[in-house]
């Protein structure tokens, strides 16, 4: 198919331009929006106790989700790619609901668990933990949202580099755990690095199920997102444009280290 | 012979560490995502049959649903043009900036929806430069998931574009084919498999879609209010059976395109040979 050179440039117009309108655009302007009164009041309006509380409280939940599904992504990818057990595609499906499920239904289903009235309401009102309106509840609801990254993005590294390595090592006497050290783990290291960055991503983002599960206690259960809807909800919108301004910077920070791995990740670097 | 003698240990102790770490997985999944939603089935059938037939046909839940599928159809169906055009575009075409346009295509997965949805309101809500004020519209809540999905049809469709073989583009053009049969006869039938996986992705995302709707549909009962923010109205009403309800329906809708995208990708695998 060649292309005229006229029809090429007409169509490279309008995907730019469906581009520009939905996306290049809007953002240049939260950014030029949020910077229009300067550098100062910005700054002062993400460093007040709520927000810098708000951050805190996303960097924790973030680095409490994050390695949980790590350690399960690995371990589930090398049993996808590997194993040979019954109920593998069932599972295999199953591990793809929280990309499909409805953040709301997501927030929702944990309070039906762990709330007042949930399945595990009495037992743990009585052991005095609570989860719902608390941190724990942010906890459940990242961990649920961001599972999926590492498993979908190793398992199929692992289907592509074999088994033939692995079997080498164990034939050179290797124990499971030596053969994952030192074959297996290096191998999927990139695959690894870029899941971890979706779910870094994903974890930061969520807004939809936290919502639902923080009771938003200003200073004690607001995360970054929440904080962005209050302060637009409070008409403070400079505010709200602020900690926008930060997330979308975390954003493209995150869409630099995703293309610095892509390359690596593609190679199979072995 | 002294190698397999080593080998079978080690595979036995592979084996019985690879069942450990299945168990623990499998455990981890099922208390983390299928505890709390099979709690959402149970609770929405929790007041009887009856009562999660009202929940789930109350003339609310119908408009949000109707409104729901509808608008997410039309955001499929704007991405699987728009998708494919840019996915071409990014594939076929060299114009400077290309390697940030193509960077930049991922933004709407890493930035979070609540930011997404006050970056439409900035150019789209009341104080838009362009003076184009379409806040609480049927429209914006579909500009708001043409945001949110944009990059499923490109991402799913690029490499595959990347794959294609021109020799038979080359072949079909020397043959005297026209550009438009080109692509419709050749290059549009490989590329289905991956469109139609992205359109699926797509369509789920939109379902569900919560964050960017929430500031930027003015949440209008049977006009703007979608099924997640009726959802969660219900939540915040203190509403959790008929919550649970509408979630159920929702949770179905999101098994079968589930489904529908495991069916495509084997359908797509088998279309490669």
């Amino acid at each position: 198919m060649t292309v005229s050179r006229p029809w090429r440039i007409g169509l490279r117009t309008l995907a730019l331009a469906y581009l520009g309108a939905l996306l290049f655009v809007p953002v240049g302007l939260v950014f030029y929006r949020t910077f229009e009164h300067g550098i100062a009041a910005v700054w002062a309006s993400i460093t007040t106790p709520a927000a810098i509380h708000a951050f805190q409280l996303t960097l924790t939940v973030t680095a409490i989700a994050v390695p949980l599904n790590t350690v399960f992504g690995i371990v589930m990818a090398l049993a996808l790619a590997r194993g040979r057990w019954r109920g593998k595609g069932i599972v295999n499906a199953l591990i793809d609901l929280p990309f499909a499920v409805s953040p709301i239904v997501i927030g929702l289903s944990l309070v039906l668990v762990y709330g007042i009235h949930g399945w595990l309401g009495p037992a743990l009102t009585k052991a005095g933990v609570q989860v719902i309106f608390s941190v724990p509840g942010i906890v459940l609801a990242t961990i649920f949202v961001s599972l999926p990254f590492v498993v979908r993005e190793v398992t199929p590294v692992l289907k592509e580099i074999g088994d033939e390595q692995e079997q080498a090592a164990a034939t050179l006497g290797a124990g499971a755990w030596t053969t994952f050290r030192r074959v297996t783990l290096p191998s999927i290291r990139w695959g690894v690095a870029y899941g971890v960055v979706l779910s870094v991503a994903r974890c930061i983002g969520e807004f939809g199920a936290v919502s639902v599960v923080s009771g938003k206690i200003a200073g004690e259960t607001d995360t970054l997102t929440l904080l962005v809807e209050k302060r637009f909800s409070n008409f403070d919108l400079a505010g709200a444009y602020a900690a926008s301004a930060l997330l979308a910077l975390i954003a493209l920070g995150t869409l630099l280290v995703m293309t610095m791995i892509k390359p690596r990740r593609e190679e199979g670097d072995a | 012979m002294s190698a397999t003698a080593v080998t079978v240990p080690a595979r036995r102790a592979e084996r019985s560490f690879g069942a450990l770490g299945l168990g623990v997985s499998t455990l981890w999944l099922s208390l983390i995502v299928l505890l709390p939603l099979s709690a959402v089935v149970v609770h929405g059938l929790d007041g009887g049959l009856g009562a999660f037939w009202d929940a789930v046909t109350s003339r609310q839940a119908i408009a949000a649903l109707r409104f729901t599928v509808l608008v997410s159809l039309a955001t499929v169906a704007i991405n699987v043009v728009g998708g494919t055009l840019i996915a071409w575009v990014l594939v076929r075409d060299r114009f400077p900036g290309k390697r940030i346009v193509n960077a930049l295509i991922d933004l709407p997965f890493a930035l979070p929806t609540i930011v997404a949805g006050l970056v439409l309101l900035t150019l789209y809500g009341q104080r838009s430069p362009l003076g184009l004020d379409i806040a609480f519209t049927q429209a914006a809540v579909l500009l708001a998931l043409l945001f949110v999905t944009l990059p499923f049809v490109i991402r799913s469709v690029q490499p595959v574009l990347i794959e294609l073989d021109t020799e038979m583009e080359q072949a079909a053009l020397s043959l005297g084919a026209a550009n438009a049969t080109i692509f419709r006869r050749i290059v549009l039938p490989n590329l289905v498999p991956a469109i139609l996986s992205g359109a699926a992705l797509a369509f789920a995302r939109a379902i569900g879609e919560f964050g960017s709707i929430v500031l930027i549909s003015g949440n209008i009962p049977f006009k703007t209010q979608v099924s997640s923010v009726y959802v969660f109205n219900l939540i915040e009403s203190d509403a959790p059976i008929s919550a649970a309800a509408v979630s159920t329906v929702l949770l179905l809708v999101s098994l079968v395109v589930l489904l529908a995208i495991r069916g495509l990708g084997r359908w797509g695998a088998r279309h490669d040979r």
